[in-house]
């Protein structure tokens, strides 16, 4: 059987076509054209130089994100506060973006690097919890992410500027833009970030599979008590796991406060980038080809979901609906692995049935 | 046997329903199309679109207003939505740009900014695109022949609602709720605390800060919080976190109606969030509203740039006697003859220039001392 044979990399593609197809039932359902809303979803995201340099820029920081929370996975985490170590790498960033004024080729490595720092600190708390104490990471990194959402808003009105809104532009010298990228894709906002996400994509791998480290890693994410017992340290795994998730997630900060936007201003509430990274690491398998792959489907989604009600005519509830839909079906790929199990088992009674009445009628 | 029949019910329900939804459909689209225009879009309409801040279009408070303005403008010259005229929502922080540049490409002639979260993004876009002009609501940008900035006198707006909040307290102690502490924000409240204090400098004034725009569960903390302290009147500028206000006004209310909690809405009209329904009798808790009409402005701007006079590089300020910024009186029994005729008549002490109404914190300083 075909079915038997595709494992794991067929999952995420079925339930994407699940997700366009539901999404296109839905528009049918409300009475616009599916076809014309994917064409204006895909131009959204491709139309001209423009919109491919928003998609690219869009999907860096995610790259990272789902880098993080697939590396927290790999060792048996779950790590939910990637939200927060976006934050605390982002003002990181951005902080020593605007204190200092230095040549390029230091200036911008020790804005990156102390944006990693941030993140991997904002990450040590609560693996280090968690290896001493046993407290449960998901609880730690959930609160974890409101102390970083509200403190970074008062260290931007309080120490950054003077009950200002949002911090001031970061020195040219640290910025991740280059005037030859964005004349390329048309003033675009895109940023030689995306070759530091590819580049931690490859760290990421290499480190997982080729290294005792993550040897070490994965073991302990597959079984604790045998890894210690095979003499493994599993509270330094634990630690250093969350502390490089924490050092991922704060480059995807470093994305936003370099890249994107070159500042930091006031956070209303969560920018999604670290929630989304839950859904991109599942999506991916947690390896890092399949995250960067996830990473682009989640950038095609929100750039192009913003052009489908200016050109297509779909209102806004419903795009959230479709990217939503898409996302479920991709979540609930256990849900796939199920279905296909059943199939094989109706397949193999049928079978069954079908020799037994074959056998009878020979007799 | 028994999970295949649940299958099969399941199947036939869910087609069901399908074919439920769609003949009930059919039945919308006919309606849609039959709605035909008798008239011809005029030919020197221009196109206008919008961009919203991370509110979105529905935000019951000025994004919405703006694309009611966009609305009326298209309705007056016989326009198409979708064609004309359109908005785009933004999400987030990182939307503004894609957005206002997809409806740049989309030829539209004049694209607004709703909100002083844009300031960046369309000072950026208007300076690559020059032939295509911008409009900037709620902060002044940086001058540039395509860009204008419509601003609004809301310190003028608020010490009205101040005076009627005033004029109406019971307990002598009234409240302010603010979005996040910005400058834009403290024009709200300098403007309420001053005409709190025109009235009778001994009512307290509770000035709190939500920090946000949308969150409605902290707004409905700070009201609690005041209305247990004995506030009865809160004033709100703040956005989707205004909303946690009025649903702890209305709660209150719900569970005693004789109880005396006001809300007093801004940027629209929100008398409708207001109302309330205890054992079959109406009450409304939204006292008055600080209206600022940035329909009234959207619609003014796109206007001016039809008649070829674009006010680029320019700081249009919409204060009281443009009708830019105005106090509701919807709820009549709460808002009464005796409080609109006071309201009325500081009102014209201000368009007739007898009276400067103070827009900042050192302002008020001045201006209280000067009661």
């Amino acid at each position: 059987m075909i079915l038997q044979k595709l494992k794991g990399t067929w999952i995420p593609l079925v339930a994407i076509g699940f997700g366009l197809l539901a999404g296109a039932i839905i528009m049918l359902l409300f009475g616009y054209n599916p076809i014309q809303g994917y064409i204006a979803l895909w131009n959204g995201a491709f139309e001209n130089p423009y919109f491919t340099g928003e998609t690219i820029r869009l999907m860096t920081p995610y790259i990272l994100s789902g880098l993080a929370v697939a590396f927290a996975f790999r060792s048996g985490l779950l790590n939910i506060g990637v939200e927060g170590q976006v934050f605390v790498g982002w003002l990181a960033a951005v902080w020593v973006g605007t204190a200092f004024s230095l040549p390029a080729f230091i200036h911008l490595p020790l804005a990156i690097l102390a944006a990693a720092v941030a993140g991997g600190l904002w990450g040590f708390v609560p693996g280090y919890l968690k290896a001493k104490y046993q407290v449960h990471e998901v609880i730690i990194t959930i609160m974890m992410n409101y102390i970083a959402l509200y403190s970074t808003n008062a260290i931007i009105r309080n120490v950054l500027t003077d009950q200002g809104e949002r911090t001031d532009y970061i020195a040219e010298s640290a910025s991740l833009k280059s005037a030859w990228l964005t004349e390329l894709m048309e003033f675009s906002n895109i940023h030689f970030g995306i070759i530091l996400a590819i580049f931690s994509a490859l760290f990421y791998w290499y480190f997982i599979e080729k290294t005792k480290y993550g040897f070490e890693l994965k073991a302990v994410g597959f079984n604790r008590d045998a890894s210690k017992y095979a003499g493994m340290s599993v509270k330094r795994s634990i630690i250093m796991s969350m502390v490089i998730s924490g050092g991922f997630a704060g480059l995807a900060g470093a994305m936003e406060g370099l890249g994107t936007f070159g500042y930091m201003s006031l956070q209303n509430s969560f920018t999604n980038i670290g929630f989304d990274g839950i859904a991109i690491a599942l999506l991916g398998g947690n390896t890092a080809i399949g995250v960067i792959l996830a990473s682009g489907l989640f950038g095609v989604l929100k750039n192009g979901a913003l052009n489908m009600p200016t050109s297509a005519g779909v209102p806004h509830e419903l795009v959230d609906i479709i990217t939503a839909l898409i996302i479920f079906f991709v979540a609930a790929s256990y849900m796939i692995i199920l279905f296909r199990e059943q199939i094989i088992s109706m397949y193999h009674k049928l079978k069954h049935k079908l020799s037994n009445i074959s056998s009878k009628e020979g007799k | 046997m028994k999970k295949r029949n649940f299958l099969v019910t399941l199947f036939l329900s869910f087609t069901l329903i399908l074919a439920a939804c769609g003949t009930s459909d059919e039945g919308n689209a006919d309606g849609d199309s039959g709605e035909e225009k008798n008239c011809e879009p005029s030919d020197d309409a221009i196109n206008v679109a919008m961009v919203t801040d991370v509110g979105g279009v529905d935000d019951k408070s000025f994004n919405q207003s703006a694309w009611e303005g966009l609305q009326a403008y298209g309705e007056e010259y016989c326009l198409e939505e979708d064609e004309h005229y359109d908005y785009a929502q933004s999400t987030q922080d990182a939307d503004y740009e894609p957005n206002l540049n997809r409806l740049t490409g989309q030829d539209y002639e004049l694209v607004y900014g709703i909100g002083y979260k844009l300031t960046e993004a369309i000072e950026k876009v208007a300076g690559q695109n020059p032939d295509t002009n911008y409009a900037l609501v709620d902060e002044v940008a940086s001058e540039m022949d395509n860009l204008t900035s419509i601003t609004f006198k809301e310190h003028q707006g608020s010490f009205l609602v101040g005076v009627a909040a005033a004029l109406k307290t019971e307990s002598n102690q009234v409240g302010f709720v603010g979005g996040v502490d910005s400058p834009l924000i403290n024009k709200f409240e300098v403007g309420f605390e001053a005409g709190v204090k025109s009235i009778d400098p001994s009512i307290e004034v509770d000035v709190r800060y939500a920090e946000s725009f949308d969150d409605a569960g902290k707004g409905r903390q700070i009201a609690n919080s005041m209305y247990n302290s004995g506030v009865d009147i809160i004033y709100h500028a703040a956005g989707g976190a205004g909303n946690g206000v009025f649903s702890e006004a209305k709660d209150i209310k719900t569970n005693d109606p004789e109880s005396y909690v006001w809300v007093i809405g801004v940027d629209r009209d929100q008398y409708d969030e207001g109302t309330v329904t205890v054992d079959g009798t109406d009450y409304n808790v939204t006292f008055t509203s600080m209206v600022k009409r940035v329909d009234i402005a959207v619609q003014d701007v796109a206007e001016r740039m039809m008649e070829g006079d674009f006010p680029g590089g320019e700081n249009i300020e919409y204060g009281l006697s443009d009708e830019g910024v105005s106090v509701a009186d919807t709820n009549e029994e709460a808002y009464t003859e005796e409080i609109a005729t006071a309201v009325s008549e500081w009102e014209q002490k201000i368009i007739d220039g007898e009276l400067d109404i103070p827009s900042t914190h050192d302002e008020l300083e001045e201006f209280l001392n000067n009661l």
